[in-house]
């Protein structure tokens, strides 16, 4: 599985990870919902941390479509809501 | 896959259908490709100028905060404590100043280093596609047009959304943080940082020129005095010879004038 961090790049990770990462992001989506600016950096950090560290970052040069897109490390709980009330983030 | 709330699925490009020959829209994505990865170079360019800014306005800052500190001595030396601690008091505010130019001076420099590896990453790519770009021409049948040139889309749509997001981002912050530092240098500029701090009309130093004037004078009169004194002295000595009290061993002490402090 493919994830790309905006404004970091791709990392390739195992399937077996999708479990924790939903867990996860339900968290993330929560804290979202509530408006929880705490809750939320917390939650993303442990999302986006979960991504760094059991995913490979995929080459450079490497021209692959991600499975997932994550929101920047630094967006704010505003701008993810925002994105979420989108269609998605990266325009077809 | 499973439901991701926050998580957003990325999307196929379906951009295609519709050029005559789709071979055009490869050349007409290499050219958009090229234009971003200027546009990216140009934001790494703009960050890297305000970051030089906000570096050179805390330098500015942080020598007067040093004069200040300097006037303080010099006030408590003479005396002068009212002067040292209104120097010191202006000293703290401009502490709290150079402090958030800190904070901004160290954004600016991760947002540079963040969309330096952006342009580097979008640099590669760009280079791949046009690899695969000309691979794909070379050997084009009608046929097999569609979904080829589909797939010799995939990533690169997706690192530019990216990278276009992360420019508008960075320009966003950079434009935020111009306009701070531009209150810093209006304020650096209209003399209102200077009456604080550094211009050498400043009241304190004004307080403190008058001040070692007067002890210039003062300790001067001292040394005149001493000098004087000696000669009279010496006249003396040579006459009664009654050296007890040794009054001879102050001018060495004078010469300073740090008797004088009164």
């Amino acid at each position: 599985m493919i994830i790309r961090i905006m404004g970091e790049g791709q990392f390739e990770l195992p399937d077996a990870d999708v479990g924790a990462l939903n867990a996860l992001d339900e968290q993330v989506e929560r804290a979202v919902e509530s408006r929880d600016d705490n809750a939320f950096a917390a939650a993303f950090a442990q999302l986006l941390e979960r991504v760094r560290g059991h995913g490979t970052a995929l080459a450079d040069d490497a021209l692959v479509d991600s499975d997932l897109v994550l929101p920047p490390s630094d967006a704010s709980v505003d701008e993810v809501a925002r994105l979420l009330g989108d269609e998605g983030l990266i325009p077809g | 896959m499973q439901r991701m709330g926050l998580i957003f699925r990325s999307k196929a490009t379906k951009a295609l259908d519709r050029a005559e020959d789709p071979r055009e829209t490869l050349d007409y994505s290499y050219t958009k490709q090229r234009e971003l990865l200027v546009k990216v170079r140009r934001g790494v360019a703009d960050v890297a100028t305000s970051r030089k800014r906000v570096e050179l306005q805390r330098t500015q800052l942080e020598q007067q905060g040093d004069k200040l500190h300097g006037q303080a001595q010099k006030a408590l030396a003479a005396g002068r404590e009212d002067l040292a601690r209104e120097a010191l008091t202006r000293r703290s505010a401009l502490q709290q100043q150079i402090a958030d130019l800190q904070t901004q001076e160290s954004s600016l420099q991760a947002e540079e280093e963040k969309l330096t590896l952006a342009s580097q990453r979008l640099q590669a790519k760009v280079e791949a596609f046009r690899t695969k770009k000309e691979t794909l021409k070379a050997t084009y049948t009608a046929a097999e047009a569609q979904t080829k040139i589909g797939e010799a889309f995939s990533g690169i749509s997706e690192e530019m959304s990216d990278v276009g997001l992360a420019v508008e981002r960075a320009e966003d912050k950079t434009a935020q943080m111009q306009a701070r530092a531009g209150a810093v240098d209006e304020l650096l500029a209209s003399g209102a940082l200077d009456d604080v701090t550094a211009s050498p009309n400043s009241d304190i130093d004004r307080e403190l020129a008058a001040l070692s004037a007067g002890t210039d004078v003062d300790s001067e009169l001292e040394s005149l005095k001493a000098q004087l004194g000696t000669g009279e002295r010496q006249a003396i000595e040579g006459g009664t010879d009654s050296g007890a009290t040794t009054p001879a061993s102050q001018p060495d002490e004078q010469p300073e004038g740090r008797g004088g402090t009164a």
